[in-house]
């Protein structure tokens, strides 16, 4: 039966994570996420699930990777110094390809910042957080509707592609109440076991589409798991540069050759207009009124929301600057994801930032009152 | 139509709890559309505390309050850091016993106010016995004079939040402070 | 060393050996008298799933023909407990160092064992980082040199199974590669004890150790370590100056209770009417 709650950001997140057949959160308190955490502790023992409570975010990140090789779909949340500390294990989720989900409640910052306001300096520490060369995958809710669904999302792009998926959401998509509607079917992709041909499994091999299905520890595989360079049984192999080569662009190039399958954008009014406003996240908020009031001047005014900053929706911006004279980045920090839009649009459009920080989200006039400036 | 509602006081009023009851009562109830946020942080704890409600016919996007229709205050701390951005002709309700009401004489005039007085504290404490359901009061107030919620959808939103043995004296507390103005 | 004649060839991954370890290494007595040790249960070796950190002794999972998981540095105990949580029918065995448990990982060295989680963790502690070549570590003795201890360490060890014990661990025990019945018994001990069980091995790196402290060979080592080494029982009647320097050995802990998981079993059974989820991963849903 669908079900109609009016809840927070972060309890949809919780119930997004249960329908997803989340049955494992460890986690440490850190304000804006900490309820995620909390709602989780109530949900998780009634649906035969495990919650701990870790000594810090560097053991949670830990202890998911552990839970996702015992089998279960694992998560954990945090914010600002949290994600910080666990970017090292995300790197072994990625060498290692294991699914995990991390959701990430962005406050502002550096450092400990402005725990209780909201930012998105993040996006660039999800996209380069760890050492070294990887492709994140990460999905961006404006809504608290979209931080239940984009969390069941973020469960099946992990096991699809085996990778570490964030959702980076911010203190306003978090804490916000609004109405959530849970269906009575969500569609969930279930890991799938592999199978041994000849006696052998090879768990780091490398098939057509880029994923090897994954055992669970106990399943009988007696595989090796390990966050050095290895080959496809496993082992390490850390002084061949091929072997290196091999696998970290296989890594890479799992999620890259598959970018259009993963990338969501949601484009209004775009096919007319002058001006496109791209916004991630919860910026979105403020552009349906900034748009309205232009288009009612004559302003052809279109919006595209990046509901996937990574892997970053290249195509789709590039398409844009090609019709549109202007692009205009609203964003809750000092020019991130701008850089990005910068590229992708080759020159073809004016890029122009409204970077805004200090907590607050920005007020649909500040998106409206640029349109001005730019239409002149 | 896009309504914003501001609901102040300080830490322990159950403010936060009486902007979330509108909430769901327009969105759950009445089938319109809100969002409900608040304050965090230190002013949360003891000092002023504040909550936004914002409900419309239509989609909402942007989900916070730019200045409110509907101000309600609770306590004079709260009444004077958020009266600032209130509508001209907005409706402000406060409640009498908490505030020094000498000060806000010229703003109201100034911005032709339309000002209640709903002695929510005075009424759960004498008239239903449980100083803790003054918010509660305070809804009852707020639905009687700006119609944001249908009455019952705020008595559905009421049941549907507080504590199971407490709804009783919660809906008497709504109805006391329906029938204060 | 594992040598080719050795009764537990059969739990190795051949296909990997030989191993990384030096000459004279002690994670090879530790390697035999763990699998001594395990023979010593009804635990099935199918059943053993291995997590590590990083270090030398980290390296030990790799070489045995079980799951495994190679983790960060530091870090092998929460990713244990991710493993131990999610599917508490394994029976998991954590390999560590005393950098890697001690330094690195003591925040989560002591929060497991407050948990007392059911894993089995076995620390060689050689007093120094061996796999980058010879700092001194958190249970290097005073005076001991390393290379980043070159007029010698003036900072106290850790006293490991002491600190393990007093953070809440069912079973401690700390034995040296010089004993290796008494070793294997303790591991014995450590994986039937359903809590966190920590097995202190000291063990030589006369690479490293031995070389830096004068003491060249592997025998010699071996022979410092044995002449050192003071039962328990006879050390609690000794002057505490008396005792500067001397590896105690003997059982720490042996204090039965409550374990992590059985707790949140216990949970889920009185809030649901689902058995605790196992492998829910590959469930598919309608």
């Amino acid at each position: 039966m669908v079900e109609e709650r009016f809840v927070q950001g972060n309890e949809a997140c919780a119930l997004g994570a249960i329908a997803a057949n989340c049955r494992f959160f460890a986690g440490y308190p850190i304000t804006p996420s900490t309820e995620i955490a909390e709602q989780m502790s109530i949900l998780l023992p009634k649906y035969g699930g495990s919650f701990v409570q870790m000594e810090d975010e560097i053991g949670s990140a830990g202890a998911i990777i552990g839970a996702s090789w015992s089998g279960m779909k694992a998560m954990t949340a945090t914010s600002g110094p949290g994600i910080s500390l666990m970017q090292e294990n995300i790197g072994y989720g990625f060498i290692t390809e294991t699914p995990i989900v991390i959701i990430n409640v962005q406050r502002g910052s550096p450092s400990t910042g402005q725990p209780t306001m909201s930012a998105q300096a993040d996006m660039m520490q999800v996209r380069w957080g760890s050492h070294g060369d990887y492709e994140p995958i990460a999905l961006a809710p404006s809504s608290v509707q979209e931080f239940f669904d984009f969390t069941i999302k973020a469960f099946n792009l992990a096991e699809e592609y085996r990778v570490p998926v964030t959702v980076l959401a911010d203190e306003v998509v978090g804490h916000m109440r609004e109405k959530l509607i849970i269906p009575d079917k969500v569609d969930i992709v279930a890991r799938k076991r592999p199978e041994k041909v000849n006696g052998q499994y090879l768990p780091f091999d490398a098939p057509e589409d880029g994923t090897t299905p994954m055992p669970a520890f106990g399943d009988g595989f007696n595989i090796h798991v390990t966050g050095l360079t290895h080959d496809e049984r496993g082992y390490p192999d850390t002084n061949d540069p091929d072997t290196h080569n091999e696998l970290v662009e296989r890594l890479c190039n799992k999620v890259l050759m598959r970018r259009k399958d993963i990338c969501s954008v949601k484009k209004e009014n775009c096919d007319d207009a002058d001006i496109v406003i791209v916004s991630c996240g919860s910026p979105y908020c403020s552009v349906g009124a900034a748009m309205k009031k232009a288009r009612e001047e004559g302003i052809k005014v279109g919006s595209l929301k990046i509901d996937t900053p990574w892997p970053f929706p290249e195509e789709e911006i590039a398409e844009i600057a090609k019709t549109a004279s202007d692009i205009i980045v609203p964003e809750m920090n000092l020019g991130q994801l701008v850089h990005e839009v910068e590229r992708a649009a080759h020159g073809e459009a004016n890029v122009h930032l409204i970077g805004k920080i200090g907590g607050i989200l920005h007020k649909p006039d500040e998106i409206y009152d640029k349109i001005k400036e730019i239409n002149g | 139509m896009r309504t914003e509602v501001r609901i102040a006081g300080f830490g322990g009023q159950g403010v936060i709890m009486a902007g979330v009851i509108i909430g769901k009562a327009a969105s759950l109830f009445d089938n319109k559309n809100a969002v409900q946020t608040q304050s965090y942080g230190p002013e949360a704890r003891g000092g002023a505390s504040r909550t936004e409600v914002v409900i419309d016919d239509e989609e909402i996007d942007y989900p916070k309050v730019t200045s409110p229709d509907i101000l309600v205050a609770m306590s004079h701390e709260a009444l004077i850091k958020y009266m600032g951005d209130l509508k001209d002709e907005g409706v402000l309700i406060i409640d009498p016993d908490m505030i020094v009401e000498e000060e806000i004489v010229d703003f109201v005039k100034e911005h032709k106010i339309k000002l209640y007085r709903a002695p929510a504290t005075k009424t759960a404490t004498e008239d239903v016995g449980l100083r803790i359901v003054a918010n509660i009061v305070m809804i009852g107030a707020i639905v009687k004079v700006t119609e944001v919620v249908s009455v019952d959808a705020a008595k559905q939103a009421i049941l549907d939040s507080v504590p199971k043995g407490t709804e009783d004296k919660n809906i008497q507390a709504f109805e006391a402070g329906y029938a204060l103005l | 060393m594992v040598e080719k004649e050795s009764p537990y060839k059969k739990y190795l991954r051949e296909e990997r050996l030989p191993h990384i370890f030096c000459p004279g290494c002690g994670n090879g007595t530790v390697m035999s008298t763990f699998f001594k040790g395990l023979e010593g249960t009804d635990i099935d070796f199918e059943n053993i799933a291995m997590v590590s950190g990083i270090g030398c002794s980290s390296r030990i999972p790799g070489y045995a023909k079980c799951d495994s998981l190679h983790t960060t540095h530091g870090r092998a105990l929460s990713f244990a407990t991710g493993l131990k949580v999610g599917n508490p029918d394994l029976d998991v065995v954590v390999f560590t160092g005393d950098g890697d448990a001690a330094s690195i990982g003591g925040n989560h060295l002591i929060h497991a064992a407050r948990r007392n989680i059911n894993l089995t963790v076995i620390c060689i502690n050689n007093n120094i980082y061996g796999m980058t070549g010879g700092q001194i570590s958190p249970t290097s003795p005073k005076g001991s040199f390393g290379t980043t201890a070159p007029y010698g360490s003036r900072d106290k060890p850790f006293n490991l199974a002491e600190l393990v014990s007093a953070a809440g661990a069912s079973y401690v025990a700390r034995w040296t590669t010089t004993h290796p019945l008494q070793l294997s018994k303790a591991i014995q001990k450590g994986l039937e004890n359903e809590g966190f069980s920590f097995i202190e091995v000291v063990s030589q790196c006369p690479t490293y150790y031995g070389r830096k402290n004068k003491m060249k060979t592997p025998l010699q080592m071996f022979e410092w370590i044995k002449e050192n080494s003071i039962n328990k029982r006879r050390a609690e009647k000794m002057e505490e100056s008396e005792l500067e320097g001397k590896i105690i050995v003997g059982e720490f802990a042996n204090k039965p209770h409550a374990a992590l998981t059985d707790n949140i079993k216990t949970l889920a059974e009185e809030n649901s009417d689902k058995p605790l989820a196992i492998k829910s991963a590959f469930e598919e849903l309608d």
